[in-house]
């Protein structure tokens, strides 16, 4: 082993850099880091916003560090019910839809993962119809409303409780690990299928139950156009339906109010507190996201391998 | 993709011994608790997707909301003649074809270029941290990265603004300019999404077995055509497959950002066919006229997926199916 590293770093040596490799690289180099400038300034900027004073921020004074530090922002938010109870909301939402995913993906994905299982094709076509044909908002809608589940939680995650891309990966991912042979030798210690699912394909597939998790997780968490269909009730808005209000139908209204001076002054200072407080959501909104990321990242990719390998 | 596991099966049926065929019966009762695992997807999936499949046919009645469904009135193409002759028919599908076309030219190369550049980058660990940034926007939700663009864009108080009041030129009112809404959402998107987007090729680069750059190297290929020969040749399946994909859903545009980054100012060249569906069937309470446009919506996403996987099966010999 040793001999071999040895052998090939004399190989990278004897190799040389010619020039057109040197001036590639340093072409690499550099567009790679505007690239990363252009990505990471606005997130950076919406940071050090949230915590600046904010007529330096409409000012356009701050730039490249926090200026005047404050948590105004934050406390606005914490002030603001709405919100709260947004935040309490999606999480509620998010956990439970989450839980409905699994329960419905998993078993599905397992039962198509086994070669001698005579549903496997009819049930497969079953899902890729559902992939490239739907019936669309309205139709889905009424469903939705005939089955009394407007205004609930469920409308939220039953209507989309299994993605067909997750299912696909959950699926390629018990075909490699959870082999056949596995099953044949806990059948003939008497396993039933069921029993062999919950105490041995499942403890076994953590790392596919966590990719799934996060897929649908963020997907819940992020989501605010099936609440903009089914909930129409304000205690019940999810977090990000409440950001929307706040963000986008506030702004229009605040800048097209202004018409004499002195109401555009005394609009300008309000706006000026209000745009803080925006930076603040926008991070606290995204703190679940900001909180799990670094799991996410190693998880997400290697999720996106796992279904690669069948698109 | 399917062709391959269909070859696997038909390799395993060739050399297992041909068993007596069992009865259907036989067959359910063997695989009962396999069933039993598909049944809760099943019954969800059919009744939230096929049953609204099956209410399709609302766009050929008068909805009713008293009769229901199925007893309203039947009107034949009534709703397609009326979406066809109504001034949106041609303003929305433009407006959703531009959108997306321009979005597909733009988005489409620049997660592969991404890719190939961080794949031939030799430092491995300023490569990780491009890496973990760029996939970082993916995660801000459509409504929190719609705030950030209508703030940093703001008359008044944005930062792009600033910036040109800087430079000493007029503030610019983006929102309320048709003209920079197309360029807007799309380069935002790019934005967004280009770091995340590129995982499935990095994904598939780092597939590619060292020794053939090795070598290559050998033979005195500069880093330039190993990329140029090595490389993209080896991505252009899982290219061609996205590429298919995304034209299948050329004419749906997602309503989400669209609907958010709307104003009365810029509604000329942002309204597309799905939020349009949205208004006119949860605002306007047009029930089957906003079905019948959906569908359309619906069929010509499909008619371009076949037609686009055919074409590229025959110039390429990648497809679908």
């Amino acid at each position: 082993m040793k001999k071999e590293k040895s052998v090939q770093a004399l190989k990278h040596r004897r190799t040389k850099r010619c020039r057109g490799d040197v001036i590639f690289d340093t072409v690499t180099f550099i567009i790679l880091t505007v690239v990363l400038l252009i990505v990471a300034y606005p997130l950076y900027w919406v940071v050090i916003s949230s915590i600046s004073n904010p007529s330096a921020v409409s000012s356009g004074e701050v730039l490249w560090r926090p200026i005047g530090f404050t948590l105004k922002g934050y406390s606005e938010v914490f002030k603001n019910k709405a919100v709260m109870g947004g935040f309490m909301n999606s999480i509620i939402y998010t956990v439970c839809g989450v839980l409905v995913n699994l329960a419905v993906t998993l078993p599905t994905a397992y039962a198509l993962s086994r070669n001698n299982f005579s549903g496997k094709k009819p049930v497969t076509i079953f899902y890729m119809i559902t992939m490239f044909f739907g019936g669309g908002m309205i139709p889905t809608y009424l469903v939705v409303k005939n089955l009394h589940l407007l205004n609930t939680m469920w409308a939220l995650f039953l209507p989309g409780c299994l993605s067909v891309y997750n299912m696909i990966v959950a699926r390629t991912f018990f075909q490699s690990n959870i082999s056949e042979e596995l099953y044949e030798a806990a059948e003939i210690d008497g396993c039933t299928q069921g029993k062999f699912f919950f105490k041995i394909a499942l403890p076994l597939s953590k790392a596919i139950i966590a990719i799934l998790v996060l897929y649908y997780g963020v997907g819940h968490w992020n989501s605010y156009f099936s609440a903009l269909l089914y909930i129409s009730d304000k205690e019940r808005y999810p977090l990000q339906l409440v950001l929307r209000n706040i963000l986008i139908t506030n702004e229009a209204a605040l800048s097209q109010s202004a018409s004499t001076e002195a109401a555009r002054a005394a609009l300008r200072e309000k706006q000026q507190l209000m745009d803080v407080m925006k930076y603040s959501l926008m991070i606290i909104s995204s703190i679940p996201m900001l909180a799990i990321y670094p799991f996410i990242q190693k998880h997400f990719v290697k999720g996106v391998m796992i279904g690669s390998i069948k698109g | 993709m399917i062709m391959k596991a269909k070859k696997k099966n038909s390799l395993q049926q060739m050399y297992t011994i041909p068993k007596k065929k069992k009865s259907l019966r036989q067959i359910l009762k063997k695989d009962m608790s396999l069933w039993m695992f598909c049944i809760p997807g099943i019954i969800l999936t059919f009744i939230f997707s096929y049953i609204p499949m099956y209410g399709i046919q609302l766009a050929f009645r008068r909805y009713n909301a008293k009769a229901g469904i199925w007893g309203s009135e039947w009107v034949g193409l009534y709703y397609f003649k009326r979406f066809c002759e109504s001034p949106y028919f041609v303003s929305t599908i433009r407006n959703t074809l531009i959108l997306s076309l321009y979005g597909l030219i733009v988005s489409f190369p620049i997660p592969i270029i991404l890719a190939l550049l961080l794949n031939s980058f030799r430092h491995k660990k300023y490569r990780k941290v491009i890496q973990t940034v760029t996939y970082a926007p993916n995660f801000i939700s459509t409504v929190v990265m719609c705030g950030m663009i209508i703030l940093f864009l703001s008359p008044y108080v944005g930062i792009v603004n600033n910036f040109l009041k800087f430079l000493g030129m007029d503030p610019v009112n983006f929102m309320a300019n048709k003209k920079y809404w197309r360029h807007i959402y799309v380069w935002t998107g790019v934005w967004q999404s280009t770091g995340w987007n590129s995982v499935i090729y990095f994904a598939a680069l780092s597939g590619i077995s060292p020794e053939l750059h090795e070598a290559a190297r050998c033979d005195g290929a500069t880093k330039f055509q190993l990329i140029r020969y090595i490389d993209l040749p080896s991505i252009l399946p899982t290219a061609t497959i996205l590429l298919i994909m995304s034209c299948g859903s050329i004419l749906s545009v997602g309503f989400e950002k669209a609907y958010l980054l709307q104003n009365n100012l810029n509604l000329t060249v942002s309204e597309i066919i799905s939020t349009y569906v949205y208004k006119v069937g949860m605002i306007n309470n047009d029930v089957s006229y906003s079905t019948a446009i959906g569908l359309f919506n619906t069929l010509v996403n499909l008619v371009m997926l076949i037609i686009v996987n055919k074409a590229a099966d025959k110039l390429s010999g990648n497809s679908l199916w």
